[in-house]
């Protein structure tokens, strides 16, 4: 048995969670200490997992398997490839920047941060990150859907807790409703797949690799693909559910946001991708025109919804509706091209909606408002997260140089394969990205700065700095060497093609 | 006659008999203010006493001992377990509840009901059968009753006696159809006369019918449940959490021996259609549970409700039929009991200290007491069937069995129900972690956890994490028990 890192990554959350709460509560720099340490091992950790795998063998690597409860066939079995690794890399850089700008410092000018309770806060953070670190390296079933509940309920605490005062309660019961409706739809038909296999092959288990081979017939695979896949995707933000995920960004706290845009909805797509596609292949071939629909509308739609919006975050949570659809929209086209852009996406709108978030709360904590009409002028006292704001407005815009480019181009180059128009149409978005980008841009970080907010603004904190640098290196990193992830991303992709069957 | 293995087969009996001896001869002896110390022996003694029976009196083969009046085998030996480890959680919160913990007659008689369901759950004689839960009934009336003075606890009392009077009379009714038609009282030779079309379809329901009255009481399901609110909020906070765990589960113990003795093949007429009368049941349990606790503003009433709708999770199993179906049961009520116990414990806890139960009450309590809350929150997400607690992995493996028996419907209800489920359990949790008290003065008003309490609850919430993470043990036990069904 190697060395077991993934599991050593899952853990690390949940035993400082564990740790924080057993500090006294009064004791909020321990906690925070305790937090940023746990955040930045796994963060290593995470690095050390994306440069050892192995690209030229591909498939599942740091595979590691302790029967758990072997009667009903489940074990907890780790592994990741090509299309999980980045996402574990993206959780990490996500959990380290979002514990940074969460810090919070006793200035009591700037309501930056996390002040009230931050021991529950980071407790509850980080069982979330161990849940999500669990689902991106679960090759279980029974254990990925076990992960997949622990990432969604601290959600509503958090949310509830810590989250904007007028719309927290309202946005975090639906958030969690959603969610939970979404992942018990899937759980029928998760049993549903577990006793066919039973049936077909004699073997109970819920390991995944063993059900890519269960010979689903083709009349269970179409009534189970939507189900299972939209069920996940819920998570993912699909257009028409979606409406849960705005709301849950505006009400959320910064960093629950930075997690929420980040990572979370990842983790929707990332299910609906490994046990929609790749389990039910055949289904998704039946189904692929719908979710490209779906698709398309949410790319569109989110984009002009995002286009008209007066608050900041509501914005940027709309993007991220219509960065998301473009994801969907790559699974829905099951070629190279489009899959293999989707997982760069994923990895690409991670980071930058959790710069975008952690700016605007930046900008929040101090102007105490989020109406863009009421902002102006920020580049004179944040210089910094300006520019931040700007490179992940490139991202978002698709820019070449940056992320957004090496990721949205396969996936156009992939839906024109598969159905030219939908190109057409979802190429409507890039001009709408383009233009609210821009405005928001002009509008919040140059002009002159409302009278009211004079005196209030001050630069951003070095911890601050930290988290839009080391967000931003990503960005252009993979912007300006595509090969850093792509071919990564590729390996990933051949394992599910070989489940469609070539194409 | 009187052979190792009879002994065995009610060891844990004979040991909480001496108990309740030790209590009634120690208790005259202690001054009044160290009476509340006949708890520490209870639940040392029930926790002494489940050691030495998991020592030697394990069972090996299923076997019937003491003239076919008591089945040895693992079904009963878990289920005694659990209720020796709800017993000795209950005494624990006993200790520290004002009225009830310095008189020693509510432990002996908390034992004396223990005695009854440990013999409900290795019945094997529809005689035996009605006399320990005639054993198990009557020291809960005067439990629910305890607190004189008190008019709801009297009121409490009272309905609970003349429920369980009534119903406990129409199953003695069935009981005797049953020995009419068939000539015996032995459950394991009722199923020839059932399978073999002796009786007639009707006679058959109509007998069933009526012994599903005293068991569907017992376990309260729709519309068995009247009581159950009532009694919960009337008695004393640590006698609702037994009843509606213990009590409960000891009700599950009898349905399950109960019927799969009569329908060992599941695949003839009777059986299935018994099945889907315990379906349409289970469907009407959940959803009533549910919607009727949605508009509750007092926890208990609300624990209340929940715990009538769980009843309706757990007969899932029972209606899939299936060796699954029974080890999803028995581990659902494993989970559930370590839970609905934290939960009541938490009300008890926090009660005897505000002498509050509104929800409203709870608001600011997650700085009153953050160890409180989270242990709370611990209960609440393993009632709404959240990982990593038990009520989870309980609530997926109902859900399997139901969908391997073909029960799609049923269990499409059942999560429709869990979702409301999560609706108001988390709404409850706002109330403790949300809102703050008026005046936002929560540092003058810290809730303090007395010894007992500490170790109840601590022990409680580890068992409900490890219920729901480490599962592989439970469920093997659980196996092991629905296997005796076979």
């Amino acid at each position: 048995m190697n060395f077991p890192v993934l599991s050593i990554i899952t853990f690390t959350p949940l035993v400082a969670a564990v740790l924080m709460l057993l500090i006294p509560a009064q004791r909020k720099s321990e906690t925070r200490a305790v937090a940023l340490a746990a955040a930045t091992f796994a963060l290593i950790l995470s690095f050390w997992v994306y440069f050892t795998y192995d690209q030229a063998a591909g498939g599942y690597q740091f595979v590691e398997t302790y029967n758990w409860l072997p009667a009903l066939g489940i074990a907890l079995k780790f592994g990741v490839d090509g299309m999980s690794t980045p996402l574990v890399l993206l959780t990490g850089v996500v959990m380290f920047t979002g514990v940074l700008i969460s810090w919070g410092d006793d200035d009591k000018r700037v309501m930056a941060g996390i002040q009230d309770r931050p021991r529950e806060f980071f407790a509850f953070l980080f069982i979330l990150a161990a849940g999500v670190f669990g689902v991106f390296v679960s090759l279980d079933l029974f254990m990925l859907f076990f992960f997949y509940e622990i990432a969604v309920f601290p959600m509503y605490l958090l949310i509830a807790i810590w989250g904007w005062v007028q719309t927290r309660e309202y946005a975090a019961m639906k958030l969690t409703l959603y969610l939970f409706i979404g992942s018990v739809v899937s759980l029928v038909g998760v049993l549903a797949m577990y006793w066919v296999q039973y049936q077909n092959t004699g073997v109970l288990s819920f390991d995944m690799l063993q059900m890519e081979s269960a010979g689903f017939s083709r009349t269970f695979q179409d009534i189970w693909f939507l189900p299972v896949f939209l069920g996940f995707a819920v998570l993912g933000g699909i257009w028409p559910f979606h409406n849960w995920s705005p709301d849950g960004h505006v009400a959320a706290p910064t960093a629950v946001s930075m997690f929420h845009a980040g990572v979370l909805m990842k983790l929707g797509a990332f299910a609906a991708l490994r046990v929609g596609i790749m389990l039910l292949p055949q289904g998704a071939q039946t189904w692929s025109w719908l979710i490209m629909l779906f698709a398309v509308v949410a790319v569109v739609y989110g984009a002009y919804i995002a286009f008209v919006q007066k608050d900041l975050k509501y914005m940027i949570g709309f993007s991220s509706v219509s960065h998301m659809g473009l994801v969907m929209l790559g699974f829905s086209t099951l070629n190279r091209a489009g899959l293999t852009g989707a997982g760069v996406q994923m990895f690409s709108h991670g980071v930058m909606t959790a710069l975008f978030f952690a700016i605007t709360g930046m900008i929040y904590d101090r102007s105490h408002t989020r109406q863009i009409p009421e902002l102006g002028g920020m580049s004179k006292v944040m210089p910094f997260a300006t520019i931040g704001f700007i490179i992940g407005g490139l991202v978002s815009m698709g820019m070449p140089g940056f992320s957004g480019f090496v990721a949205e181009f396969p996936i156009f180059m992939g839906v024109w394969g598969a159905q030219w128009l939908v190109a057409v149409i979802a190429s409507i978005s890039i001009v709408i990205t383009a233009a609210y980008i821009m405005r928001n841009i002009r509008q919040v970080f140059f002009g002159d700065m409302p009278e009211k907010l004079e005196g209030h603004m001050t630069d951003v904190t070095v911890l601050d700095k930290v988290a839009i640098t080391t967000l931003c290196l990503f960005m252009i990193a993979i912007g300006l060497f595509p090969s850093f992830m792509v071919p990564m991303v590729q390996t990933g992709v051949e394992n599910i093609l070989r489940l469609l069957g070539g194409a | 006659m009187f052979t190792s293995t009879t002994f065995a087969s009610i060891l844990p009996e004979i040991l909480i008999l001496i108990l309740g001896m030790l209590v009634l001869i120690v208790e005259p002896f202690w001054k009044q203010e160290q009476r509340r110390n006949v708890g520490w022996l209870t639940a040392g003694g029930l926790f002494a006493a489940m050691l030495i029976s998991l020592l030697f009196g394990q069972p090996g083969e299923p076997t019937t001992t003491l003239g076919g009046m008591v089945r040895f085998d693992w079904l009963g030996f878990f289920f005694k377990m659990l209720f020796m480890f709800a017993g000795a959680a209950t005494a624990l919160l006993f200790m520290d509840n004002e009225k009830v913990g310095d008189r020693g007659e509510a432990y002996l008689l908390l034992l004396a009901s223990l005695i009854g369901m440990n013999l409900m759950a290795v019945s094997s004689d529809l005689v035996m059968l009605y006399l320990s839960i005639e054993t198990t009934s009557i020291p809960l009336y005067v439990l629910a009753g305890f607190m004189l003075n008190d008019s709801k606890s009297t009121e409490a009392g009272f309905k609970y006696l003349l429920f369980g009077a009534l119903t406990s009379t129409i199953m003695l009714y069935g009981f005797s159809l049953v020995f009419g038609f068939t000539g015996t009282t032995n459950l394991y030779d009722l199923a020839g006369s059932f399978q073999a079309g002796r009786l007639s379809l009707v006679a058959a329901f109509g007998v069933l019918g009526l012994i599903l009255v005293g068991l569907g009481f017992k376990v309260s399901i729709v519309p068995l449940h009247f009581w159950a609110p009532d009694v919960y909020e009337g008695s004393p906070t640590p006698v609702a959490g037994f009843l509606s765990t213990a009590s409960k589960a000891a009700g599950f113990a009898v349905v399950l021996r109960l019927f799969f003795a009569i329908f060992p093949d599941p695949n003839v007429d009777l059986a299935r259609g018994w099945a889907i009368t315990l379906a349409i049941l289970a469907a009407v349990t959940m959803t009533v549970g549910n919607l009727l606790a949605l508009p509750q503003t007092n926890l208990k009433r609300l624990i209340a409700f929940s715990s009538v709708a769980h009843a309706g999770y757990a007969l899932i199993g029972v209606v899939a039929m299936s060796q699954l179906g029974a080890a999803s049961v028995v581990f659902y009520l494993a989970a559930y009991i370590a839970t609905n116990l934290l939960a009541f414990g938490i009300i008890m806890a926090f009660s005897r200290v505000t002498g509050l139960e509104d929800l409203k009450d709870y608001s600011g309590m997650s700085r009153r007491n953050p160890a409180l809350a989270l242990m709370m929150l611990a209960a609440f997400l393993s009632l709404a069937g959240m990982p990593p607690f038990g009520g989870f992995v309980a609530k997926i493996f109902v859900f399997a069995a139901g969908i391997q028996a073909g029960y799609v419907w049923l269990v499409i209800v059942g999560i429709l129900n869990s979702i409301i489920g999560v609706y108001y359990y988390l709404n409850a949790m706002k109330y403790v972690y949300l809102y703050r008290m008026p005046e936002q003065d929560e540092e003058n008003h810290p809730v303090q956890l007395t010894r007992p309490y500490a170790i109840a609850l601590a022990v409680l919430t580890i068992g409900v994490i490890l219920i729901g993470t480490v599962f592989a043990p439970w469920f093997s036990w659980s196996d092991a028990a629905a296997l005796n069904l076979f």
